[in-house]
C-alpha cells in the first residue's frame, strides 16, 4: 500500500502523475511518502486569481510510481499552507522563496526569513503576484545569520564575489582553529526574476529561456521544459528527435563531468589534472560545434523536436572510445596518486543517513547511496530501451563524488554509441497543436546534476502563463553545509567543487 | 606509482598549446597583437578579476574553457586573478542582478587605476533574455562603465581573447 493508491491520481505521462487536493491533506500525505521511502522534489505556488481561483502551491514528490505533482488551492486572501519542511527539511528554502515571490505563508514553518529577496523589492511585495506593479528599491539587505558564540570562535565571510571564476554567493563560516563549527549560506544573488520574465512568452522563446536557468544544464533543462510544453499541448515529437535530444543530454554530461574531474584534481594541487581534462573537454566541446553547431548545445532542444540533426554518427562513436581510453589513463593517475587520495578520501562525507533524511539528490546523492536516477527507475523514451547502469557509493565523501562522475562518464560515453547506434532516420520536429484553453503539463530529466523538473502552465492564447523551472541544487545546497561540518577551511574549496552545484539554478 | 603515470601521460600528450606557426593565421595575428599591447600598455602581463554579476553560468563555462591548455593564455600574458585590487581588467558576465549591484559597484571601486572592464556575453552586452526587471537592471554599462563588449551566447574563448584585446589596446 503506498501513500497515493487511495488518493487516485491521473496519469498525465509516463511515470507521471498529478493530484488535486485540499491543503490541510499536504503534511498527511508527505508523512505517507516519508514512510514510503520517498522525497519531496520541489515546492513553489502559483497566483491563479485570473483563472477565477485564488493562489496555490504546487508539491512534487518521487515515489514508488513516479513523480507526483500535487495542487492545493488556496484562498484569494492571506493565502496559506500547512509547514512541509518538519516533515521534509529540503522544503524550508523552497517555502521561503515562495513567501518573498507570491506572498504564500508556510504556517507553523521554524525558519520564517526570507530567501530570495534581497534588497531589491520591499517585504511587503510579491514580484510573482500577476498584479505586481512594483518598481524597484534600494533597501539594505539586513540578514540574521545564525551566530555561534563561545571561547576561540570566529567567523570567516566569504563572497558574494569569490575568489575563483565560479558563481556568486555568500559562505558564512564559524570556526575554532582550523575547523568549521558552522557554515550558513545566502543564496539568492544572482536572482534575475527568470519566473516573471516567463510569463507572457511564446513557447519557442520560452525553451531558449528555459535553457538559461543554469547554463551548464542547458540541455536537460530544454528538454524538462519541452516535455512539458508537448505534454500540455499533446504534440507528437517525432522519435528521431528524442534520440538525438538524448544524445544531446549525455554529451551534455560528459562535457560537464570530465570538467569538474580536473577541477577537482586541481582544488588538491594536482594541475596535471586540470590541464588532462581540460584538454579534453576543450576538445569535446569544438566536436560538438562541429556537429551541431553550438559548443555547449544551446537552443538545439526545441518544442516539437531538436534543431539539429547528426549527420556522420560513426566518427563520434568511435571517439567515445577514444576518450574513454584516455580518461581510463587518467582515472589511473587518480587512483595511484597518494596526495590526491589522502585530500578526496574522508573529506566532506554526507553519510547515506542524513542524505536520506534532508534529500541529497542527483549525482552527489548517489554517492551517498541515494540510488536514484530517472533514467534508470523512470525511463522515459529512448532510455526505457538503453538499460542504464546506475553508479553508486556509500562513502559520500569527495572521493565517492568522484568515483561516480567517472562511472557515469564511462557509462555516458557508452550510452552515446548505444544511441547513435539505435536511431532511426526520420523527422527533426513536429508542430504543437493549436492551444485553445489553459493546459498544464511537467517534465522530468535527469541531467548530469540531478533531476530537472520544469512545470508548465500555458495560457487560452498559447502563451506561457505560468513556468517554474526546478534545480536539483535546491536539495543539495543545505547538504553542502552540514558536509563541511568538521572539515577544515583548506578543505572547503574541494568540497564545494565535488558537489558543484548551480546558483543561478536556485536564485532564478 | 603515480609520478611515473603521469610522466609517461605528459610526454604521450605532448604541447596542445595553440596556436600552432601555421594552423591558423589569422588567430596568430591576433594572438601576436595581444601579447605586443600586453607589452606596450603593462610591461608584462595582464591581470583579469571575473565579476559573475548575474550569469546563468554559461559565460563561466567559456571563461574556464579559455584556461584551458589549448589556449596557452598564462603564456600570452593573461592572468587571472583572485582580487580585484590586484587586477587590469574586470570581466563581468550577466544581465546585471539587483542583488548584485552593489557588489558591483564595489568590486569596481576597489580596482585601481588605470582599469578596464570587458561586458561579456549578450546579457553583460544587452540585458539578453533576461531584459530589465524588478529583479535585473540588465546590462552592464548601465551599471559601472564599459570599455568593451563581447557579444555571444556565451563568447567563444577566442571571441573572449579578442575582447580583452581590444579593451587593453584602447590605449588609456
Amino acid at each position: 500500500m503506498s501513500a497515493f493508491d487511495s488518493l487516485n491520481p491521473q496519469a498525465i505521462g509516463k511515470h507521471l502523475w498529478r493530484l488535486r487536493l485540499a491543503a490541510a491533506q499536504l503534511p498527511g500525505l508527505a508523512e505517507a511518502v516519508r514512510e514510503d521511502g520517498g522525497q519531496l522534489v520541489a515546492l513553489w505556488g502559483s497566483d491563479d486569481r485570473h483563472l477565477g481561483a485564488g493562489y496555490a502551491v504546487h508539491v512534487v514528490f518521487l515515489a514508488a510510481r513516479g513523480l507526483v505533482w500535487v495542487s492545493a488551492g488556496l484562498a484569494a486572501e492571506a493565502p496559506a499552507y500547512p509547514d512541509l519542511a518538519a516533515v521534509f527539511p529540503q522544503a524550508g528554502r523552497m517555502q521561503r522563496a515562495t513567501w518573498d515571490l507570491l506572498g504564500i505563508r508556510a504556517e507553523g514553518a521554524a525558519d520564517g526569513r526570507k530567501w530570495l529577496r534581497h534588497g531589491a523589492w520591499p517585504a511587503d511585495a510579491h514580484p510573482l503576484r500577476k498584479d505586481y506593479a512594483g518598481e524597484p528599491v534600494r533597501e539594505t539587505d539586513a540578514y540574521p545569520f545564525v551566530r555561534v558564540a563561545g571561547d576561540g570562535v570566529h567567523e570567516i565571510p566569504v563572497g558574494p564575489i569569490h575568489a575563483g571564476v565560479i558563481e556568486p554567493g555568500h559562505f558564512r563560516f564559524s570556526i575554532i582553529g582550523e575547523r568549521v563549527l558552522k557554515l550558513e549560506e545566502r543564496l539568492g544573488y544572482t536572482h534575475k526574476g527568470i519566473e516573471k520574465r516567463f510569463e507572457g512568452m511564446d513557447p519557442d522563446t520560452g525553451a531558449r529561456l528555459a535553457g538559461r536557468v543554469s547554463g551548464d544544464s542547458h540541455v536537460a533543462y530544454a528538454w524538462a521544459y519541452c516535455m512539458a510544453v508537448e505534454a500540455a499541448t499533446g504534440a507528437q515529437v517525432p522519435e528521431r528527435a528524442l534520440w538525438l535530444r538524448a544524445l544531446f543530454l549525455e554529451i551534455e554530461r560528459v562535457a560537464n563531468h570530465l570538467g569538474d574531474l580536473g577541477y577537482l584534481g586541481n582544488d588538491v594541487a594536482l594541475s596535471f589534472g586540470l590541464n588532462q581534462f581540460w584538454r579534453l573537454k576543450e576538445e569535446w566541446l569544438r566536436l560538438s560545434e562541429a556537429l551541431f553547431g553550438h559548443r555547449y548545445l544551446f537552443d538545439r532542444v526545441v518544442p516539437g523536436g531538436v534543431a539539429a540533426d547528426l549527420v556522420g554518427g560513426s566518427a563520434l562513436a568511435e571517439y567515445c572510445l577514444a576518450v574513454a581510453d584516455e580518461v581510463r589513463e587518467l582515472k589511473a593517475v587518480y587512483d595511484e596518486h597518494a596526495g590526491l587520495q589522502d585530500r578526496f578520501a574522508n573529506t566532506g562525507i554526507c553519510a547515506p543517513e542524513l542524505a536520506a533524511r534532508l534529500g541529497l539528490t542527483g549525482l552527489a546523492g548517489r554517492a551517498s547511496a541515494q540510488a536514484w536516477d530517472a533514467r534508470v527507475q523512470f525511463p522515459q523514451f529512448p532510455y526505457d530501451g538503453l538499460e542504464v547502469n546506475m553508479a553508486t557509493h556509500r562513502r559520500g565523501d569527495v572521493l565517492a563524488r568522484a568515483e561516480v562522475r567517472f562511472a557515469e562518464l564511462f557509462e555516458s560515453l557508452r550510452l552515446i554509441a548505444e544511441i547513435i547506434a539505435g536511431m532511426q532516420e526520420g523527422a527533426l520536429r513536429a508542430d504543437l497543436p493549436q492551444v485553445t484553453a489553459p493546459c498544464e503539463g511537467i517534465g522530468w530529466v535527469e541531467g548530469w546534476r540531478g533531476e530537472i523538473v520544469v512545470a508548465v502552465r500555458l495560457g487560452a492564447d498559447g502563451r506561457l502563463d505560468r513556468v517554474h523551472p526546478h534545480d536539483p541544487s535546491w536539495r543539495n545546497w543545505p547538504l553542502l553545509e552540514t558536509s563541511t561540518l568538521g572539515n577544515i577551511v583548506p578543505d572547503f574549496p574541494v568540497i564545494n567543487k565535488s558537489f558543484n552545484l548551480s546558483y543561478s539554478g536556485q536564485d532564478l | 606509482m603515480a609520478a611515473h603515470l603521469i610522466l609517461q601521460k605528459i610526454l604521450k600528450t605532448g604541447r596542445v598549446s595553440e596556436p600552432a606557426p601555421a594552423a591558423d593565421p589569422a588567430l596568430r595575428t591576433r594572438v601576436q597583437a595581444l601579447q605586443a599591447e600586453i607589452l606596450r600598455v603593462f610591461g608584462q602581463a595582464v591581470a583579469v578579476r571575473h565579476v559573475d554579476a548575474g550569469s546563468c553560468n554559461g559565460c563561466e563555462l567559456e571563461i574556464h574553457a579559455l584556461n584551458a591548455p589549448q589556449y596557452n593564455i598564462e603564456g600570452l600574458g593573461v592572468k587571472f586573478a583572485a582580487s580585484p585590487r590586484h587586477v587590469d581588467v574586470l570581466l563581468v558576465t550577466g544581465p546585471v542582478s539587483r542583488n548584485l549591484e552593489t557588489a558591483l559597484k564595489r568590486t569596481y571601486e576597489a580596482t585601481p587605476e588605470p582599469k578596464w572592464v570587458v561586458a561579456m556575453g549578450d546579457c553583460g552586452c544587452t540585458g539578453g533574455l533576461f531584459g530589465a526587471s524588478y529583479a535585473a537592471c540588465g546590462r552592464v554599462a548601465d551599471v559601472i562603465p564599459v570599455d568593451v563588449e563581447v557579444p555571444g551566447c556565451p563568447p567563444t574563448p577566442t571571441a573572449l581573447l579578442q575582447g580583452i584585446l581590444a579593451a587593453v589596446s584602447g590605449g588609456r
